[in-house]
């Protein structure tokens, strides 16, 4: 699972793509450059970290991230997507992981760019067949009494993982919490 | 109005379309249960085609024996209500 995406088919396809729209006259290469310029410069997983780390020390805000993930995120100042944002809770029984079968749909805003993986076949087909096998190849050996629940981002939800916060996190700065939260932690394919 | 109550047993249609869906193949013929309405959404298989009519969404939660024949773990999903059937 390798972060180069030069190397992958997909980036291939991506290009053609591209340069058939430029062909026809509907988009420049400095224009595509400039949509992504804008999406990245505020896409970053360190968004969806301070989400956890406040919902982790205010149970007011837990419950509000809970009930509305969209809400929750325009309450931080945070970037809303046209898409309705499901936030699933983690707890010392049962694990959350994500997955978009059909495609490759996260919120990007609130967790950066996705990495090359999660868009792979074999995470999109594996994940909702044996996720338990799938998490161990992360180094994600959870207990045999964990019920492990898959969800699928195939239509307008996209989710966003709440961890199980640290022992002790009552004690934590929200800064500090923040930084222990990672972007796997948010798909759900590390502890937090 | 929707047709499917939270708790339902529903089960995913088998149809194959001939062009774009959001109804993916390994839950088709599965029975799930409704575990949330999501709101309603322009149906994805007429939004292709121009045509926008909006219809619930469902999270339906499908059991891992019942898609794969083995497994403890869950699945869930957003599926449209056209790609829905009651079980009987």
């Amino acid at each position: 699972m390798t972060g180069d995406h030069g190397e992958l088919p997909v980036a291939a396809r991506v290009r053609r793509l591209e340069e058939r729209l430029i062909a026809a006259g509907l988009a420049t290469d400095a224009e595509l450059d400039g949509v992504l310029t804008q999406v990245f410069a505020s896409a970053s997983p360190s968004n969806g970290a301070r989400m956890v780390a406040r919902a982790w020390t205010d149970p007011g805000y837990r419950s509000r991230l809970l009930a509305d993930g969209n809400a929750a995120t325009a309450e931080l100042g945070l970037p809303v997507g046209h898409y309705r944002l499901t936030v699933v809770e983690n707890t010392p029984d049962v694990h959350n992981m994500i997955v978009c079968t059909l495609c490759s749909c996260y919120p990007t805003a609130l967790l950066g760019p996705s990495p090359s993986w999660y868009k792979s076949f074999a995470y999109r087909s594996r994940a909702v067949r044996e996720p338990r096998a799938v998490l161990a190849e992360f180094g994600l050996e959870l207990p045999g009494g964990t019920e492990i629940q898959v969800w699928d981002a195939n239509s307008e939800t996209r989710y966003l993982v709440l961890p199980v916060p640290p022992e002790g996190a009552g004690d934590i700065d929200e800064d500090t919490l923040a930084s222990l939260v990672t972007r796997d932690g948010l798909i759900g394919t590390a502890i937090r | 109005m929707t047709r499917f109550a939270v708790g339902a047993r529903v089960r995913a249609r088998t149809a194959d379309p001939d062009g774009h869906t959001r109804l993916p193949r390994y839950v088709r013929g599965h029975a799930g249960e409704v575990l949330a309405v999501r709101g309603t959404w322009p149906l994805p298989d007429l939004v292709v085609r121009g045509i926008s009519r909006a219809e619930p969404v469902y999270a339906v939660r499908f059991g891992a024996a019942e898609l794969w024949g083995s497994g403890t773990h869950s699945v869930t999903l957003d599926l449209w209500e056209s790609y829905l059937e009651e079980i009987a």
